[in-house]
């Protein structure tokens, strides 16, 4: 019954959004009130049916109800409560229902704070969120139904994926989801700009939080599925240049490209039709990221299943999309473009130039992900493009960008003054290179040119993003102080320089060493001893584990003593690694059991990170930037 | 050109793409390796890790190559019938245990029987992945001479093996 009941509110919930987007976009077109304020109802209803179909879900699986046949693949009796909310959305039928629930949700959010909107606008941005909506229904409901039964119905299921049992991975798809949704807010606006033919500041202003609200989301969920696959996998790496983590990734870069251009579209009126291109872009980017990571037609590690009717659906869906959005594009759009010109010292031109080297990054992000298609096409073969590729294209635009990141945010808009810029920016100039060649041979002993040139752009960044914040908290009465908005500029710039710099720092002296260890024999990793003093069984609450102690010495000071666990889970039998982490702020010490080999050794992996916590902890500045500039006072103007 | 009709014309050029994309199958896609020699790799063996299983093993007779992990339901699903395999002495079945955990492997086998002559432990999955393995359960025949013959997707049961290997393994032996 409770299957149907989902089943049934989903199809409401097609009905309902068809209702959205019809209605309000006619009324906004005849400038008929009435038609447009239903698009508030419709939506609200729409999100009130995708609710209680996620929640008659959940409740199939809180149930073990395995009549139906997503639960029974993807939940088992014995697994614990929280992975089988988790499972939910584990895999693609799931995931998908959640994706729309976050774009009803996305949608209802638009419709509660409008700020001072006028109806039209808010009618036709909820119109076009509905016609996105209507594509996802009829896709869950057509092709990837989560409520199919299984007849007869299964008498345990097929068990959630071990490595998907982890608290870090249940929390990692929603904040990734919220953020790639969130984008196609951003694309309605840009869609009802073009459909009415207005475009001004105060269109960007309205725009502009909700697209950092989605990147914000998208930047904290990327970087907690690096710390997991860190932590959990045990591989060492953080970021390993997959289709899917690319596919999560263009849509952030060319975000992060949206998010400053509509500043430029905010403060000064221009580059308008670049905004709604970029607006366009990202979004396409988030649907084609979908496509890719469901269709399977890239070879990656963590793609779902693959099905060539869902492959087809959403191939449609997105030309659709994507070819209805640029075909009005190249209709509207010369109408809307801004003619006006700018001085080439300004800030205009370095967003500009933020914006070029961004949508670069992305098209080489781009290019080695599909290539292995367009080979495949040539008849070459699969092949799969490795991390060394990025990694040195990726270089290319990136450098250039963070060093102007530091001329940006000390660029006056319209015109700068040349002497002003000698003055502010000079001393960190000097301090980040002098910091950037003396930081790595003092402190790692080693120096190259990539180690210099990343952490001078560390330093320069980080120092360039801390001068507006010191200035106005050292400011005397009467001058004014910094805004929310600028404040959280200069937060999220900081946290790239301390992303820049635990990037750079890990990627050279991190040492990663698999080696075999009898108890009481010691190891030299990195100038540390590592001993095993200890073999024991320990049990858990829920598992039995045989656990290591470690002790970390360097010479003769004692630095810590970490316990790494191999744990079989009763229930389950499953064996899961846990390793052993001495984190500090400025190194992790990284142990993980491995097996237990013939001699009676055991195989360990040890490694050494220096500064590896920056990676994370940068990008979570980078969040906390985005939430400190949308906190800012005229963003929350309400209707007059 | 109207420069507002470029971004247009990009999609519409990569469209046809990704459509031709999608009629490359993969679970239908012959692997690359199809009449090419087998990947070379070198795997330490399952049960005891100090062996190791590689390429080299694969020549010499007509051997099947199975790609399988214990997280994967499909591979539990054939098990029954590999061990059948085996039982009766058919052909020799290799195996790569595929981006798995070596204890809870061992335990598999432990319950539901070792169908394989040799199980590589493919921990990172990258031999895996040199395999063009797109999912587990993979079934790869493998001629004397080390060249892959076909690549079968999916669990394998008695009415499939008749269909998709018998004939092509009597073809071979001729």
């Amino acid at each position: 019954m409770i299957p149907e009941i989902g089943h049934f509110a989903l199809i409401l919930a097609l009905a309902l959004a068809a209702c959205q987007a019809i209605l309000p976009l006619l009324g906004a077109h005849r400038n008929d009130t009435a038609l447009m304020s239903v698009a508030s109802y419709a939506t609200y209803g729409q999100f009130l049916f995708v609710a209680i179909s996620f929640v008659c879900l959940t409740i199939a699986f809180l149930s073990d109800d395995f009549s139906v046949l997503y639960v029974a693949n993807h939940s088992q009796l014995a697994l614990p409560t929280q992975y089988k909310i988790s499972a939910v959305w584990s895999a693609h039928e799931g995931s998908l229902l959640m994706w729309i629930l976050l774009l009803a949700g996305w949608t209802a959010a638009v419709a509660k704070f409008r700020s001072d909107m006028p109806d039209q606008l808010v009618a036709r941005v909820i119109g076009v969120l509905g016609l996105l909506s209507i594509g996802f229904l009829l896709f869950a409901l057509l092709t990837s139904n989560p409520f199919d039964r299984l007849i007869p119905a299964a008498l345990d299921g097929g068990d959630l994926n071990p490595l998907l049992q982890d608290p870090g991975l249940a929390i990692h798809p929603p904040l990734l989801y919220v953020g790639y949704v969130g984008f196609s807010v951003a694309f309605a606006f840009a869609i009802a700009a073009m459909l009415s033919g207005d475009l001004d500041e105060n269109w960007a202003r309205w725009t502009r939080p909700w697209t950092v609200v989605a990147w914000l989301f998208l930047t904290m969920g990327i970087a907690l599925g690096s710390w997991w696959a860190y932590y959990e996998l045990g591989w060492g790496g953080w970021w390993f240049w997959d289709p899917v983590e690319n596919a999560s990734f263009m849509p952030w870069l060319m975000g992060t490209a949206l998010i400053h251009s509509l500043a430029v579209t905010e403060r000064r009126g221009l580059f308008k039709s670049w905004t709604l291109l970029l607006a366009i872009s990202t979004f396409s980017l988030s649907l084609l990221g979908t496509f890719l990571v469901r269709s399977g037609i890239i070879v990656s590690v963590h793609a779902f299943a693959t099905d060539p009717t869902r492959g087809f659906f959403i191939l449609a869906f997105l030309a659709v999309v994507v070819i209805g959005a640029l075909a009005l594009y190249a209709w509207r759009a010369p109408a809307l473009d801004s003619t006006a010109g700018f001085n080439a010292a300004s800030r205009e031109t370095f967003l500009l130039l933020n914006n070029v080297l961004l949508v670069v990054a992305t098209t080489l992000v781009l290019l080695g992900t599909l290539a292995p298609l367009i080979v495949e096409m040539l008849n070459g073969g699969k092949i799969s493009i490795g991390p060394p590729w990025f990694e040195v294209a990726f270089l290319i635009p990136m450098i250039p960008l963070v060093f102007l990141m530091g001329f940006g945010m000390h660029t006056a808009w319209r015109k700068q003054n040349e002497g002003v810029w000698f003055k502010v920016l000079k001393i960190p100039a000097i301090a980040a290179i002098v910091i950037g060649v003396i930081l790595p041979l003092l402190f790692y002993g080693r120096v190259s040119l990539m180690l210099v040139v990343g952490c001078t752009a560390a330093v320069w960044v980080v120092a360039t993003a801390l001068i507006q914040p010191y200035r106005s908290w050292r400011r005397k009465d009467g001058t004014a102080g910094i805004t929310r908005s600028a404040l959280g500029m200069s937060i999220a710039h900081l946290g790239m320089g301390l992303f820049v710099l635990g990037a750079t720092i890990v990627s050279a002296f991190g040492i990663e060493s698999d080696r075999a260890m009898r108890i009481g024999e010691t190891l030299e990793v990195a100038d540390l001893q590592f001993q095993l003093r200890e073999l024991r069984e320990v049990a858990g609450p829920n598992y039995t584990a045989i656990e290591a102690v470690v002790e970390i010495r360097d010479g003769a000071e004692f630095i810590a003593t970490v316990r790494p666990q191999k744990r079989q889970y009763l229930v389950q039998k499953n064996w899961m690694t846990e390793a052993g982490i001495h984190p500090t702020w400025n190194k992790d010490l990284f142990i993980a059991l491995g097996d237990q080999l013939g001699d009676g050794s055991w195989s360990v992996r040890i490694q050494y990170k220096p500064m590896i916590r920056f990676l994370w902890i940068g990008a979570f500045v980078m969040a906390l930037g985005g939430m400190v500039s949308v906190s800012d006072r005229r963003y929350r103007k309400s209707k007059k | 050109m109207n420069r507002f009709l470029l971004p247009l014309v990009a999609v519409v050029i990569m469209i046809p793409i990704m459509i031709l994309g999608l009629q490359s199958d993969p679970s239908k896609l012959p692997s690359q390796y199809i009449g090419k020699p087998a990947p070379e790799f070198s795997l330490p063996t399952l049960i005891d890790p100090s062996k190791t299983f590689s390429t080299a093993d694969l020549k010499g007779q007509i051997s099947l190559v199975n790609i399988w992990a214990t997280w994967c339901g499909g591979c539990r699903t054939e098990h029954g019938f590999l061990m059948e395999l085996a039982r009766t002495n058919t052909i020799p079945i290799y195996a790569i245990d595929w981006r798995d955990n070596r204890p809870e492997a061992l335990n598999f086998m432990n319950q539901l029987g070792n169908p394989y002559v040799a199980s590589g432990f493919d921990e990172d999955g990258r031999v895996g992945i040199d395999w063009g393995a797109y999912g587990a359960p993979e079934t790869f025949l493998i001629d004397a001479d080390g060249i892959v013959v076909y690549r079968f997707t999916g669990p394998l049961n008695r009415a499939l093996w008749e269909q998709e290997f018998v004939p092509r393994i009597a073809e071979l032996q001729e």
